[in-house]
């Protein structure tokens, strides 16, 4: 079952090696993760999304608590949560196609942030099913280039 | 008051109250080193290689109960530091590491001498740091101490550049509390797991006490005597856990596993109860997970919530302190009614005829079970064994009965040879009123042998027990029983004469070929309390370790020595490590 882990740690530099390797290390599998700071420049929130049974992904909650600069590690799959992420890709276009591919945009509330000769650049946030749908709109040769950020997330209490 | 990074560190660890730092100087911490030689209360003990100091230190720190302190250089002195770090990880020795680290000016331009130490490192400490400001040293080194002593203990790097050691700074002295929100080792003994943990017990018919560890490094040994003698239970112990509970008592079983003895299996496999106190279920305790304890409830107390669940499910896990829980739960214990268990007594004692630990002695051969007897009995019990790893190493374990913790000094998780010599040098200089005995091998008494240079020169002296048989015994065993006799590279030729080897190094050497001559050995040996003596035991090459839950099988299917065929086992060995 695929969870969402969000991790609070110190923003100290090793941090992310330290909770990557341990993914690495202990053979769990990491879907995707992000990281940035909080509002507390001194903390970082980590968001990973890995999949495993339930005795893994207690592993894996205990072995992230583990770490020593780790403050606080919350399965947001376990609580009522909010799940985004941010995808940005590039959609070749000509005169024939150019209305279809609009209105996918329109679909699904994409935003085109830069248009250039026969490409546009958008943006889209929302879950990754979402994503996965909106990639899905487009035939393989007008997907010029993909970069998902991967989840992010918070709990709604 | 204005002092350097070195000085700075140097006047930490005094705080700290080291006394003794096991090391090796070079490029990077030369300062370091400069400052410790204005230094009057630590002695430095200067090994011959790294690996040497970490294991020195480790045997230090296990026999003490103190944390360790090792000092290195960068490069290779980190890298030859690693063995000797991931020996006290795996085990959960609190341990320190210094290693110096190139001028933060040229790190990451492949400078001489550098390594990212904190990189290499990262998987095999319990935490570590890179300072790269006399500022920081402070508070680093308090941090340090901090972490690698609390909760479940362990070794922490400090890796420090070079010029952090040179700057100097205003120095306010060292930092007496620290507190860190991302680490609070703490915990409070959850009442309501004890109440839980209560009510299995009072309904057992079947318990067993299996304690690892934890047990010693806990220093929960008289906790855990008060409840198995409170309770009248069964008590077995793993390799790590020897001693907590002593091995001659009757309610002992003995160590259980791979090499344990029948009793201590058959009772865990027919167990309905199992008290787990400081021990990790590891892959040599279990054997087989599908055929591991199939009727019992099982019961873990830990310091680490990760060890719970890991390998095996359990019914009641209690974290904390192992000493706390066990405090707390001996005192839930004190008002009830505990079951009568005279039944399963009287099965285990059928069992405890099966005499497991029996040995055929063979004329004109020394048996290694043999010397390890003797060496119990010449050193009444009381000494200090190191051991390295293999045949010997489970000899040790099986033949001489630990009655007291930290008397038994081994590298139990990483199985790393080359410890036993180093670690005996450490343990010495921590009770240097005990004898201390290094049980080895000729294959991992190699590995280190440069430390008997250090021995000398520190005046060490220790008892080398060497059981050689030409082989590289355990190697030699598992081919025998899995490889179709194959001794690939097993088989150890052109060995050092070990006698002139120690004195060429200014020790004594005894060559002992004949079984009349073992006794006799090793009270002369032991009588030369000031001089560290290489005995070089000529011991039976053929002789195996019994008995064994080969690969696959479960507790109830051991293989005791004179009775079981171990071709039988054949094709099931080889996916064991």
């Amino acid at each position: 079952m695929r969870h969402i882990i969000s991790v609070q740690l110190e923003n100290e530099s090793g941090a992310l090696s330290r909770v990557s390797g341990l993914f690495s290390a202990r053979g769990f599998n990491i879907e995707s993760l992000t990281v940035a700071t909080t509002n507390d420049p001194t903390l970082s929130r980590m968001t990973i999304v890995s999949v495993g049974d339930n005795d893994i992904i207690e592993q894996i909650v205990k072995q992230l608590n583990k770490l020593i600069d780790v403050v606080k590690v919350t399965d947001l799959t376990a609580t009522e949560h909010i799940e985004r992420e941010l995808l940005l890709i590039k959609i070749a276009i000509n005169n024939e196609s150019q209305s279809r591919i609009e209105t996918q945009f329109d679909q699904f509330d994409a935003k085109i942030i830069d248009v250039s000769e026969e490409v546009y650049t958008v943006e889209l946030a929302g879950k990754s099913q979402k994503i996965n749908d909106f990639i899905h709109a487009f035939n393989a040769d007008e997907i010029l280039e993909v970069s998902r950020t991967g989840v992010t997330g918070v709990c709604q209490k | 008051m204005k002092l350097n990074g070195a000085q700075i560190l140097i006047d930490c660890l005094k705080s700290e109250g080291v006394k003794h730092i096991f090391g090796y100087p070079g490029g990077a911490v030369l300062h370091i080193y400069d400052a410790l030689d204005a230094c009057t209360v630590i002695d430095h003990i200067l090994v011959r290689h790294e690996q040497g100091a970490v294991h020195a230190a480790d045997g230090y720190a296990r026999t003490s109960g103190k944390c360790g302190v090792a000092l290195v250089t960068s490069g290779p002195g980190l890298t030859n530091a690693v063995t000797g770090i991931a020996t006290a990880f795996t085990d959960s020795i609190p341990m320190v590491i210094i290693s110096g680290q190139v001028p933060s000016a040229v790190i990451g331009s492949d400078a001489f001498q550098e390594v990212d130490a904190v990189g290499i490192t990262r998987s095999c400490v319990k935490h570590n740091f890179l300072v790269k400001s006399a500022d920081d040293v402070a508070q680093t080194v308090k941090k340090a101490f901090y972490i690698a002593t609390t909760g479940r203990p362990g070794p922490v790097l400090i890796d420090i550049t070079k010029d952090a050691t040179i700057a100097e700074i205003e120095y306010e002295g060292y930092p007496e509390t620290i507190s860190m929100r991302s680490y609070q080792p703490e915990i409070q003994v959850d009442i309501e797991q004890i109440a839980k943990a209560i009510a299995i017990i009072e309904t057992a018919k079947k318990p067993i006490i299996y304690s690892g560890g934890g047990s010693v490094i806990g220093n929960a040994s008289k906790a855990l005597t008060t409840l198995t003698q409170n309770t009248g239970f069964p008590i077995t112990q793993t390799l790590m856990g020897l001693g907590a509970y002593p091995a001659t008592d009757k309610q002992s079983l003995g160590m259980l596993g791979m090499h344990g003895t029948y009793e201590s299996n058959m009772a865990m496999h027919d167990s309905d109860c199992i008290i787990a106190v400081g021990a990790r279920f590891d892959d040599r305790i279990t054997g087989n997970l599908e055929k591991f304890c199939p009727y019992a409830k099982i019961i873990h107390i830990d310091i680490d919530p990760s060890s719970v669940g890991k390998v095996v499910g359990v019914d009641v896990s209690i974290i904390g302190q192992v000493n706390d829980v066990l405090q707390v739960l001996i005192k839930g214990l004190e008002a009830k009614k505990l079951p009568n268990i005279d039944a399963w007594w009287k099965q285990i004692n059928d069992w405890r005829l099966v005499d497991s630990m029996a040995y055929k002695t063979k004329q004109g051969v020394i048996k290694p079970q043999t010397v390890i007897e003797t060496l119990y009995e010449v050193t009444g019990g009381n000494a200090i064994v190191t051991s390295d790893v293999g045949q010997h190493q489970m000899w040790a374990a099986q033949y001489y009965p630990f009655d007291k913790p930290r008397r038994w000094i081994n590298s139990g998780g990483l199985g790393a040879m080359g410890f036993g010599l180093p670690a005996a040098m450490g343990a010495k200089i921590a009770k240097p009123e005990l004898d201390v005995a290094c049980v080895t091998g000729d294959g991992s008494i190699q590995m280190m042998l440069q430390e008997l240079s250090t021995m000398l020169q520190f005046h060490t002296p220790v008892k080398i027990i060497s059981l050689n048989n030409g082989y590289l015994g355990m190697v030699r065993q598992w081919q025998e029983f899995f490889y179709d006799k194959r001794y690939s590279m097993s088989y150890m030729d052109a060995l050092p004469d070990f006698v002139k080897l120690a004195e060429s190094y200014g020790h004594i050497g005894i060559r002992v070929e004949k079984e009349e001559d073992l006794k006799p050995a090793l009270i002369e040996a032991f009588k030369q309390k000031d001089r560290t003596v290489f005995i070089d035991i000529i011991t039976d090459p053929t002789e195996n370790v019994f008995p064994m839950i080969p690969s696959g099988a479960g507790h109830h299917e051991m293989l005791l020595a004179g009775r079981d065929e171990m071709s039988s086992t054949h094709d099931s060995g080889l996916n064991l490590v």
